[in-house]
Parts: C-alpha cells; sequence; structure tokens
C-alpha cells in the first residue's frame, strides 16, 4: 500500500509510480505535465514510463498502441488537453479498437482559476459520457485517488480519473452510492469533492445526503431503495446536469423532481481561486443552500 | 501462391464506390508485398503476441487490403460479395472487431502511425522484436497528428517500425520530395521506390535501420498520369 499523503495530484503520482514498480503489464504515458512527479519511475522503468513531449494526440494513442499490445496503460496531462483536445483519439484509439486504458486527467473545472478557460475542462465528464462503458472517477481525496487508481488499472476497460484539488474531509472506499446521512426528506447526490459543501448546506435540514467518488456507472439501484420523498437533488462539480440522465433513468417509474446543480454554461471570464470560482457558479455552501431552499419551497 | 488474377477475380467480388475503388488500387501492390513476401503473419498466428503487424490507416479502400487478407485465408471469399451490407463484417473502413487478421479500425485519417508508434513500444517493452508496418497516404500526411508521432518514434529510435507512404500524389499544397525529406530530416532511414514494383518494394520494405526507423515512399502515379 502507498503511503498516504494530502494532495490527491501527489497521490496520483505516488500510486502510479507504485504500480509501475509492482506490475510489468502497467505503463505511462505523460506529456510533460505532471514530469515532476514521475523523475523515479521514467529513469526505472524506460520502456514503460514515456514522455512524448507537448503531444496530445500522440500521448493518447500511443497509450492505445500499448494497450493494443496487452499492456494497462495510465495516460495522462491536464484533462482538457487529455479529454477534450484529443478526444477523437480516446474515442477511435481506445473506445472503437476495443482496448482499455486509465486515463487521469487533472485540473478539472476550478483548480486553474488563475490560468483561466484554457486550462479549465467543466465539460470533461459530459464528454467522456458520450462513450459507451466508460468509468468515470471523481475521487474526493487522496485516499480515493490512491483506490481508484489501483481499482482502474486492475480492472479492465477504459477508465477516467479525475484528480483535482478540491477534497472532502472524509474518504469512502468503494463504488457505488455510500449513505453520509438518513433523513426523512430530500435526497441530496454528492458526486466527487463537493461533499462538504452538501454536508454545510443541509446541515439543519431532515435530508438524505448519498455521496459517490465513481460516478459511472451511476449507481441507480442504491438511488432507487434509498429515495423518501419525491425530490431529488444533484450536486455535481462539472457541467450542470451531466448525471441527470443517469437519475432520470433510475426514476423512470417514480414521479420526482430533480434540481441539478454544477458548473454553469456561461464563461466566468474572472481569475482568482477555486474557491471563488466554485462560489460563482453556486457550488458552495451558501449557493447550494439558497438553491435548495428554492427548490424545496417551490 | 496467388497470383494476379486471383486477386483481380478477389477484387472483382466487390463492387460499387468509385471513390474508394481508385484508392483500393494505389495500395494493392504495397499490400500484396508485404503479405506475400515480407511479414510474418498469417490466419495461424494471427493471435501470436510475437506476429509482424501491419496497420492499414489509410482505411480508405480496403477492397484490396480485403482481396489480399482473403487471399491469404484470413476469412472466405463468400464474405466479399455482401460487402458494406448491415450484416457484413466488411465496411467501407475496416474494423478490427469484425474481420480477422485487421490490427487497427481506420478509417479517420492520421490514426494508424501514432497508434502504430503505441504498438511498436508495448512490444519493445514486452521484449518482442515483431515488425510493425504502417500504410499512409501521402494526404493523409495533412494530419497533424503524424508529426507528432514521427518525430517521437525516430527520438526513441524504434527500428521495428516502418512507415510506408502510398504517394499517390492526392495531396492538395503538395511540394515535391516533402515526404521524404520530412522523415528523412527528423533521423528516419528513406527510401523512395516505385509502387507498382514488386522487387524494388520487397527490397525496400524488408530493410530495417540500425537505431532508427524506417520510411519507404511508394510513388503510385494514377492512369492519367501513366498516359500523360
Amino acid at each position: 500500500m502507498t503511503t498516504l499523503i494530502r494532495d490527491p495530484r501527489t497521490q496520483f503520482g505516488r500510486t502510479a509510480t507504485d504500480l509501475l514498480d509492482e506490475d510489468l503489464s502497467t505503463a505511462l504515458v505523460i506529456a510533460e505535465i505532471s514530469a515532476r512527479f514521475f523523475g523515479g519511475a521514467l529513469r526505472r522503468h524506460p520502456d514503460r514510463a514515456l514522455n512524448v513531449g507537448i503531444r496530445e494526440q500522440l500521448l493518447v494513442n500511443v497509450g492505445a498502441g500499448m494497450a493494443l499490445t496487452g499492456m494497462r496503460p495510465i495516460v495522462h496531462t491536464f484533462g482538457t488537453f487529455l479529454v477534450e483536445r484529443a478526444f477523437e483519439q480516446v474515442k477511435l484509439g481506445f473506445g472503437h479498437q476495443g482496448v482499455g486504458g486509465v486515463l487521469v486527467g487533472v485540473g478539472g473545472s476550478f483548480d486553474a482559476a488563475m490560468a483561466g478557460r484554457t486550462h479549465q475542462t467543466p465539460g470533461d465528464v459530459a464528454l467522456m459520457d458520450t462513450l459507451p462503458d466508460v468509468a468515470i472517477h471523481a475521487p474526493g481525496t487522496a485516499a480515493e485517488t490512491e483506490e481508484v487508481l489501483r481499482t482502474a488499472v486492475a480492472a479492465e476497460g477504459l477508465h477516467y480519473v479525475r484528480v483535482v484539488e478540491q477534497t472532502n474531509a472524509e474518504s469512502f472506499a468503494g463504488s457505488g452510492l455510500h449513505v453520509v446521512r438518513r433523513g426523512a426528506g430530500a435526497t441530496v447526490i454528492a458526486l466527487g469533492p463537493v461533499l462538504d459543501e452538501v454536508l454545510a448546506a443541509t446541515s439543519d435540514r431532515d435530508v438524505t445526503v448519498l455521496y459517490a467518488h465513481t460516478v459511472r456507472p451511476f449507481d441507480g439501484p442504491a438511488l432507487r431503495r434509498l429515495l423518501t420523498t419525491p425530490e431529488v437533488v444533484l450536486v455535481e462539480p462539472w457541467l450542470a446536469g451531466t448525471s441527470a440522465r443517469c437519475v432520470t433513468d433510475a426514476l423512470v417509474d417514480v414521479p420526482h423532481r430533480l434540481l441539478a446543480l454544477g458548473t454553469r454554461r456561461m464563461e466566468l471570464r474572472h481569475y482568482g481561486s477555486p474557491a471563488e470560482h466554485q462560489r460563482a457558479h453556486g457550488l458552495d455552501a451558501a449557493g447550494i443552500r439558497r438553491s435548495l431552499e428554492s427548490f424545496l419551497a417551490a | 501462391m496467388v497470383d494476379v488474377e486471383d486477386i483481380d477475380r478477389l477484387l472483382t467480388l466487390m463492387t460499387g464506390d468509385e471513390k474508394h475503388s481508385l484508392a483500393a488500387l494505389s495500395t494493392l501492390d504495397v499490400i500484396r508485398v508485404l503479405y506475400e513476401r515480407v511479414l510474418e503473419i498469417s490466419p495461424e498466428t494471427a493471435d501470436d503476441p510475437r506476429r509482424d503487424r501491419f496497420l492499414l490507416s489509410k482505411g480508405h479502400g480496403p477492397m484490396a487490403y480485403y482481396a489480399v487478407l482473403c487471399s491469404r485465408g484470413f476469412f472466405p471469399e463468400s464474405w466479399l460479395g455482401s460487402w458494406g451490407t448491415f450484416d457484413s463484417p466488411l465496411g467501407h473502413h475496416p474494423d478490427r472487431n469484425l474481420v480477422p487478421g485487421v490490427e487497427i479500425s481506420s478509417g479517420s485519417l492520421g490514426h494508424g502511425l501514432p497508434l502504430g508508434v503505441g504498438t511498436a513500444l508495448g512490444l519493445r517493452a514486452q521484449g518482442i522484436d515483431a515488425r510493425v508496418v504502417v500504410l499512409v497516404g501521402d494526404a493523409e500526411l495533412d494530419e497533424g497528428s503524424n508529426h507528432e508521432a514521427l518525430e517521437v518514434a525516430a527520438a526513441l529510435g524504434l527500428d521495428t517500425m516502418t512507415v510506408v507512404v502510398v504517394d499517390n500524389r492526392s495531396t492538395s499544397y503538395a511540394v515535391p520530395g516533402r515526404i521524404a525529406e520530412r522523415f528523412a530530416t527528423e533521423g528516419w532511414q528513406v527510401t523512395t521506390v516505385e509502387g507498382r514494383d514488386h522487387d524494388a518494394l520487397e527490397k525496400a520494405l524488408s530493410e530495417r535501420g540500425v537505431g532508427r526507423p524506417n520510411a519507404v515512399v511508394a510513388t503510385v502515379l494514377d492512369r492519367a498520369e501513366v498516359a500523360a
């Protein structure tokens, strides 16, 4: 087991390095980004750990090509360049060829607040969700990052791991929806590192709070089982509505109302801190509380 | 041994689609030479990790490819007549999940060479010395993704890799000699041959640089140019 640290991205570097040391079939492909975490791995495993330079299209297809020979590649750069810039390589190199791998994107919606739109990827989960049978993980802590990376590398198929700086206080082991709090009223689902904001926003309400770090496949059966009153609130730190279809599918024969919170489509065109961006999208505790109040009062 | 009449007969089983037929003919000789004289690939070894790999990146015009695969016994002749129909495994671009012997599903240009680099790296990491041959078209090299790949293939010394460029001068904005120079500049071993000459193709495609990848530019003029 890898020594745990607090920062999910540093944890990713350590766990990926350990996986390379442990298993000869694991490969790592990077495109300059995060090279500082992988100096030892690149030196120790020159044939399996590769830096292809600032070439994201090649990055993804090199991973896919290695997968074609039976290896299990971890393919990594900023989420926006991995999933959005090189999406056709993801779609065809992995998806259409029918080979698997583990794509790890850093940055998410908020980490690059000061860097601006070019380095932000609020649409990554929605885009990956257009492909069949992709597992999508949004770990909320360093411990969850370690767990989902190990699980994804050991599994088959295509996985996307979204590593960001925002974290929750508590870690949850295992995929599926976890019951964080049980209440008599609405069901609030926190996906990834928004759980602490959701708990703060609902502290004085008699609601159920569910949490998942593995967001695809979505645990629809658990939602059906745990639903009490027919109000569902979805909170996800990427494009609002991304997981609404999963809730709709899970509750297809259950009359319900759904509030889907996430980042808004408009461009902020502001810099500053990740916390300021979360607030601007209404995803801080106060913003979630306001949306929840008006939804439940309706 | 398959003769040219056999291949012609197999090709005529696949009818229609003018756009694809011209492209199919430009690649026919290269693919035949690879399967008949150069690469170690057969239906019996199609799943052997040590087999040579042929990646048809230019997935347009797969008629020649299908005809050669069929002639080598990868699938029955009866598949050819119904190609492109709903239940046929043979589409107008090949799918590795449907056709025995097809290494990559192609069609969108600019993916085969990068996938070939990954394949060569994956084989190297596993200590397998098999060859990886990627066929691209001259116009396909318009796609920038190829240039990411050919730079890194040379930088990493992938000498198991060969790219054969079927140059039928179909690119817009052609510059004479650019393709060979482009590869040579990056450190590839480059040979330019007449793309219908089987002996010349065999020699060029059989050569392997030491510590550097190989490019073969196979020049194929269409009928109009030959007549002129």
